[in-house]
Formats: structure tokens, sequence, C-alpha cells
């Protein structure tokens, strides 16, 4: 069903998409602090245009902390994060979207939460009610377009706020475990939609800790310990034999200290 | 006290008989206070939204004015209105003194801070809810402002049922500033006040009750609303 | 837009609405033409000018708006320029009134008189007596309660001049026997027949006041006691916003044969309350003065 209501172009993020390969986003001796504590420390790390980049590690590694910082809702304390050469910013951000664990919707209904998000991106208003039909047909959630949002379902929330983040087509989608309080056939739902945001063209950085999501949907893993990045390789290079002794052990089910 | 029964009595009749003095008298509280209402929210919302959406140096400061001005003293209010209003004062060309247009800036005055207080209070709330949301969107200050304050609406309404309350039960700052003028600017409370100066207490009681009376059912009214705007989980 | 959710709309923007409408509709009455006058509660707690007012403004079109406050208010409003007409009842102050220029003349209108009330136990044995101020000597001997105004009222110089006249220093006591109110003649009644204490009141405001309980007139009849009322046109030198075409009108209705006619024909409870004694005046030079 999903496949045949998304033509790729409806999701095409740019229009003239630089090379495949080149890196998108760069973040350069990357620092966080609070209180006193190093949360990131000198961290460097680069993702490529097109990918499907997942975050993984274990808790408190600082995976939320970094998708923040890279997508400009955090300050980092120093270093640099930079988005095709730009400084990371609100220029930038008019191409980025993010999905949070808990989906923060507006009391508002289903139909006029993607519509804000369109109004503030300046959609033409010609344009706005055949995407707002295309993003709810595309998460299925058409025939609640007029319920007020806060009344859906947990996975038709999520669902929504994937669908509202697409309306805007972005360069970048950032999801910070979408599913962690999913049941298994929301969970399926929603990584239907992040794939097909991923087939027309939209960038996925993705923390999850759920392995066998990691596996269906990552091109490359970066795999963060205490504020570093311990390990970033490509998906098949990770799962099959990780560099990192703590990769493996977090991926044999052990617990990373 | 003979005087309750007298006083239930009372308002029993004024109320049936539809007596056309205690109309006027309703009509002009609910004018003004409501009126007074009315530009309290115009003004107080914003500035509540204001300070507990933006990120300025002072915030803290301003929030611990806003709740300190909630209590703010109707006779000191009506004293420095009527000293603004008065014909030998800075605005006295208005010719406002000895009108229900001075009686609603006075409520107006008292109930922009309760108004401002407790929205920043709600807003506050709502905001640390769609922050990082909103700044994901790349929403910019005062698109925020306007997003809380539509999405806390019916919270809202309770805010200014509470600057309601203060502005209909007030009756220091109007007494001073309106003189309590029959037929021009007598409202329910400076109308008990009198009263009670005759020594009518039944009367007094009497107008008292109905004007909980009133209190109550404007409450109803907004409180009935606002639950079938929870029902509906727009609340 | 689920039909839910346009009903509530609909209710908020109708509520919103009927706010608007209320605030705006109802008309201001009788115009235009009207005059502040700045006047003190015992006329009208007595209830006579609701008596007496609706008379006038049918025979001229004016309304005559009242602020109601103590006599020394009533002449610093009227100093400030909040008011056309004063019309109170403490003599000295309306003449240092008018020879600071904030006046143009004084007249005249009517007088009732003070009366010492108290609970009918009478505590210090004044009841029936007709020198005042030895009414108050026993009061203070017996140390009974006696509340008084304690403003700047004409009830309260006249107080002040009847103290004097005891040799006594009341405010001494203040806080004990002797309690200052602050507040109206209606509230200091109020407070006084909670208290059981004296206190010195006009007539007017006495025959009128409901909540007498068991609280009688014990003292009356001394010439002391006379309370006189004045009318005071504001002076249109200092304050050039006065109406003084309306005020005039108004003093010379009230001083003249109408209205102090009308004066002499209050009743309440049967009784009168006011004696009219305006001596013939003339508030200057208004075409409407030779009318009756």
């Amino acid at each position: 069903m999903l496949d045949a209501a998304m033509p790729k172009s409806d999701f095409s993020a740019a229009n003239t998409p630089p090379p495949r390969r080149a890196s998108l986003l760069v973040a350069e001796g990357l620092c966080f602090e609070a209180n006193g504590h190093r949360l990131i420390a000198s961290l460097d790390l680069q993702l490529d245009q097109g990918s499907r980049s997942v975050i993984m590690g274990p808790n408190g590694a600082g995976k939320s902390l970094l998708l923040r910082l890279i997508h400009g809702l955090l300050k980092p304390s120093a270093g640099s994060v930079a988005w095709a050469g730009c400084d990371v910013g609100r220029a930038t951000k008019q191409r980025q979207a993010m999905v949070f664990q808990r989906p923060v919707l507006l009391r508002r209904s289903a139909a006029a939460n993607v519509r804000y998000a369109m109004a503030v991106h300046a959609v033409p208003r010609h344009e706005r009610e055949a995407r707002l039909q295309f993003v709810l047909q595309a998460a299925g959630l058409e025939h609640l377009a007029a319920k007020p949002a806060r009344v859906l379902s947990g996975g038709e929330q999520q669902r929504l706020a994937i669908a509202r983040a697409l309306s805007i087509r972005p360069q970048v989608l950032f999801l910070d475990e979408p599913t962690a309080s999913l049941d298994p056939a929301s969970t399926l739902a929603v990584e239907n939609l992040i794939q097909h945001a991923h087939a027309a063209g939209t960038k996925i950085v993705l923390v999850t800790h759920d392995i066998g999501q990691a596996k269906r949907i990552a091109d490359d893993v970066v795999f963060m310990y205490r504020g570093q990045v311990e390990e970033h390789s490509s998906a098949d290079k990770f799962f099959g034999n990780a560099r990192s002794a703590r990769a493996q052990a977090y991926l044999d089910g052990r617990i990373v200290l | 006290m003979q005087d309750f029964g007298a006083a239930f009595g009372l308002a029993f009749h004024l109320i049936t008989s539809g007596d056309s003095a205690l109309t006027e008298i309703v009509l002009l509280s609910l004018r003004v206070s409501l009126t007074a209402v009315l530009l309290a929210c115009v003004v107080g919302l914003p500035v509540g939204a204001a300070v507990a959406v933006g990120r300025f140096r002072g915030r803290g400061l301003a929030t611990v004015i806003l709740n300190s001005m909630m209590g703010l003293p109707p006779v000191v209010i009506g004293l420095l209105l009527y000293l603004t209003f008065s014909n030998a004062g800075p605005l006295g060309a208005l010719e406002l003194l000895y009108t229900p247009g001075a009686m609603i800036v006075a409520q107006a005055v008292l109930v922009a801070p309760i108004v401002a207080a407790l929205a920043r209070q709600v807003i506050d709330d709502l905001h640390r809810e769609y922050d990082e949301q909103l700044r994901s969107l790349g929403v910019g200050p005062w698109r925020t402002i306007a997003t809380v304050l539509w999405d806390a609406r019916y919270s809202l309404l309770t805010v200014s049922l509470a600057g309601f309350g203060r502005a209909i039960a007030e009756v220091g700052a109007v007494i001073i500033v309106g003189g309590n003028i029959n037929h021009v600017t007598r409202v329910m409370t400076t109308a008990i006040a009198l009263e009670t100066s005759k020594g009518d207490l039944a009367l007094a009681l009497a107008l008292g009750m109905i004007l909980i009376s009133i209190a109550v059912a404007v409450n109803a009214g907004v409180m009935a609303l606002k639950a079938t705007a929870s029902r509906s989980a727009y609340a | 837009m689920s039909p839910n959710k346009s009903k509530i709309n609909a209710l908020a923007i109708g509520l919103f609405a009927a706010a608007l409408s209320l605030s705006f509709s109802t008309p201001s009455r009788a115009g235009d033409k009207f005059i502040v006058v700045q006047s003190t509660t015992s006329t009208q707690n007595s209830g006579l000018l609701d008596y007496m007012l609706p008379k006038f403004t049918k025979k001229t079109g004016i309304q005559v708006r009242v602020v109601a406050v103590g006599t020394g208010q009533a002449l610093k409003n009227a100093r400030n320029g909040d008011g056309d007409v004063v019309l109170v009842h403490a003599k000295p102050a309306e003449l240092k009134f008018v020879r600071e220029g904030w006046g143009v003349k004084r007249y005249d209108v009517m007088y009732n008189d003070f009366i010492i009330v108290g609970p009918s136990k009478d505590p210090a044995h004044i009841a029936g007596m007709k020198n005042a101020p030895a009414a108050l000597t026993k009061i203070a001997q017996a140390k009974a309660p006696f509340a008084s105004r304690g403003d700047n009222s004409g009830t309260y110089k006249k107080e002040m001049a009847l103290w004097k006249d005891t040799k006594i220093n009341p405010k001494a006591h203040s806080g004990r026997w002797y309690r200052e109110t602050g507040s109206g003649m209606g509230a200091t009644l109020n407070a006084a027949v909670g208290m059981g204490a004296y206190t010195l009141t006009d007539r007017g405001t006495w025959i009128s006041f409901k909540n007498k309980d068991h609280f009688k007139i014990l003292v009356q009849g001394d010439p002391n006691l006379f309370n006189q009322y004045g009318v005071i046109l504001v002076n249109p030198a200092k304050h050039p916003n006065v109406k003084v075409k309306w005020g005039r009108e108004f003093i010379n209705w009230i001083t003249g044969p109408e209205g102090q006619a009308v004066i002499a024909s209050y009743r309440l409870h049967g009784k009168q309350l006011f004696h009219p004694n305006a001596h013939r005046a003339h508030a200057g030079s208004s075409k409407k003065q030779q009318h009756g």
C-alpha cells in the first residue's frame, strides 16, 4: 500500500542532489559540557549524503546529545558542525526535521499539525493541501486527519510526527529512538515510513537501541561510547565483524560499562 | 441575625421582579469588568507568554515582579489613577474621571498582572513540552509565543476567569475613580458598600448574593466551554 | 475541522461577541449635559439627593452626578478641579476654600442637626442631656467607648470643636475607649453598633440608617449641634473646565424657592430631615435665576 502511494519525486529533498558519497555533515572537535561534566569530548564525525546512518551505543553514551548537537538544538561548548559546508543554523535547519522518542504534537487536529509545519517552512499555499494528503496517506492516517492529534494512539502519533516532518521535504531526517515505546506493528509502520523517506532521497540519521532495527535500516553505523565515536563503519562490517571490542560486546548482548 | 433570612428573601424578590435599578447596576458591572478583563488579556497574555518563552536577561526578575504585582492593592491603584485622571493630573484632559472608562482602566491595571502571571505559569508548562519541537521546526520567538498562546487557549480561559473574579469583586479602586455615581458609575460592589454604609445590611447582603451568583454563572459558562474542549482533547 | 471543534469555536466566539457588545452597547444616559457635585455621605445616605435631584434634572435637563465622600475629601477633589459644585457641611473649611480662590462664593442651603447616639443601656448616663460638651465629658470620665469618624469630614470637624469645649484631648485615649474608625458616617454607625459605642452623627443619616439595633438618640437640641450645609461653585478661574452655566443653574435652583421647597418637603419615616435656610441667594448672572 505504501509503495503505491509513494512516488519518489514527492520526497525528493533537493533540486540538484550533491554527488553521492560526498560528506554532508562534518563535525570537528565537538565538545559539550553540562554542570562541569564532559558529555561529548572532542568528537569528530563525517556523515555521507543519502545514506541511512544509525547511531548506537550503551545508555549514557551521548547518542541523543550528539543528535541534538548536529541538528543544532544544542550549542556545542567547543568545535564545529557544518552541513554541506555551511555552519549549522537556521538556514540549514530549514531543510532538516527531527522526530523525538515521544512525539510532540500540537493541541490541534492531525491535519493542522502538518499544516503548521508547512506554514512555518513557507511551503507555497497552493502546494499545501496536496502535500498534506500525500504525507497523511503515506502514514496511513488520512482517515484521522480531522481528529485531535493527542487522542491518536502512540503508533499513530509517531507516524503523524514523521508525516509532519516529511511534509517540509527535509534533506535530513533525524529520529531519536522513534519506536522505543511502540508495539511491533507500529514499529513496522514507522520503519516503512523511514525507508520510503530514504528512498525518496532524504538522509536518515537514526538513534536506536534496537539492534534488529539497526540491521534492518543501517547503511552505516556510528557506535558511541562515553561521548566519543568508538567506531564508524558500514553496516556490513559493523554487524559482520565490529572492529571495536566494546561494539562487539554490545552486539553480543553483554553489558558495556 | 435576622438579616440573613431577610437578605435571601430580598435577593429573590429583586431578581424575580426584574428591578430596573438592579438591572442597570448589574449590566454596568458586567460591562466594566468584562471590558477590563478583555483589555487585561490583550496586554497580559502576550506579556506572560513572552516571559515564559523568552530567553532574556532578567527573566527571573520579571517573573518575581509579575507574581508580586498580582497583589496590587486596589485602593493604591485607585488613588494613583485618581491623581492621573484628575483635572489637576497629567491625563485630566481625557475627562475619564468619574466615568466607566476610568473604572475599566483601574480594573484592567489590577487584573493585567494576574493574567500575565498565571498565563506565564500555564504557558511555561506548555512551552517546556513544545520547545525542542518548535526549535527543530525553526519557529522564531514571535511565532512560538503565538503558537503557545493559541494552543493553551482553553487553559488561558481559566486564567481570564481568575482575572474576572478579581475585577467584578473589586471595590477599592472603582469607588475612587468612578465615584459611585448613581446611574453612571454605580456597580455591584460600590452599591453594596453604599447600602452597608446606610446600615441596610439586608439589601447589601442581597446584592452580595446576586454578585456571587453572577460570578458563579460566568464561571460555570466558561468552565462548561472548557470541559467541552477537554473532552475533545484540545485542552 | 471536526464538527466538535467548530461547535466549540462558535461557542467561544459567541461568548466573546456577547462580552464585546455588552462593553460598547450601553449608551451613556442623559447625553452630555451634566455637572459633577462633590458632596458628603450624609446627604446621599439620607436619601435627600435621590429625592431632590430628579426634580432638578426634569426641569433643566441637567443631570447631576454626585460623588459622595467626606467634606474634607470633597473639598480636596474640587480643588483638583474634579467637580463643578460642592455641597458640604463644614462652614469654616468652606469659607477657607472660597478665600483661597478655589470657590466662587458660598451660599447657605439648609441645616439639620447633629445628635449623639448610643446604646440604650447608656453606661455614661447621658440620656436626655441638652449640653453636648458636658455629655462628652461624662463619656470620657466613664471611659465608655466612643466611635469617632477620625477622617476629615464635616461631622468629624464638628466633633473636634465639641471636644475642644470639654478641654479633654480624646486622641490621647485613641485605641482605648476613643476609637477612630477612619470611615464614612454609615460605616462608623455600623462600627458603633457593633462595639456598643457612643457616636456623633447627623440626624439625616441616623433616621435613614437601618442597622440601629438597640441604639437610640441620647443627646439632641444643643445649639452647638447645629449642622449648616453650604453650596459653592468651583472657581472657573482656577479650573476652566468647570461648567459654570449649569453649575449656577443648580445653585440657583437649590437656594431658590423651588429647591428650598423640595428640601422642606422631604420626609423619611414621616420626619423632616433638612430645614432649608437659604437667604434669597443669587449665584451670579444666570438668566435662569428669576424663575418661580
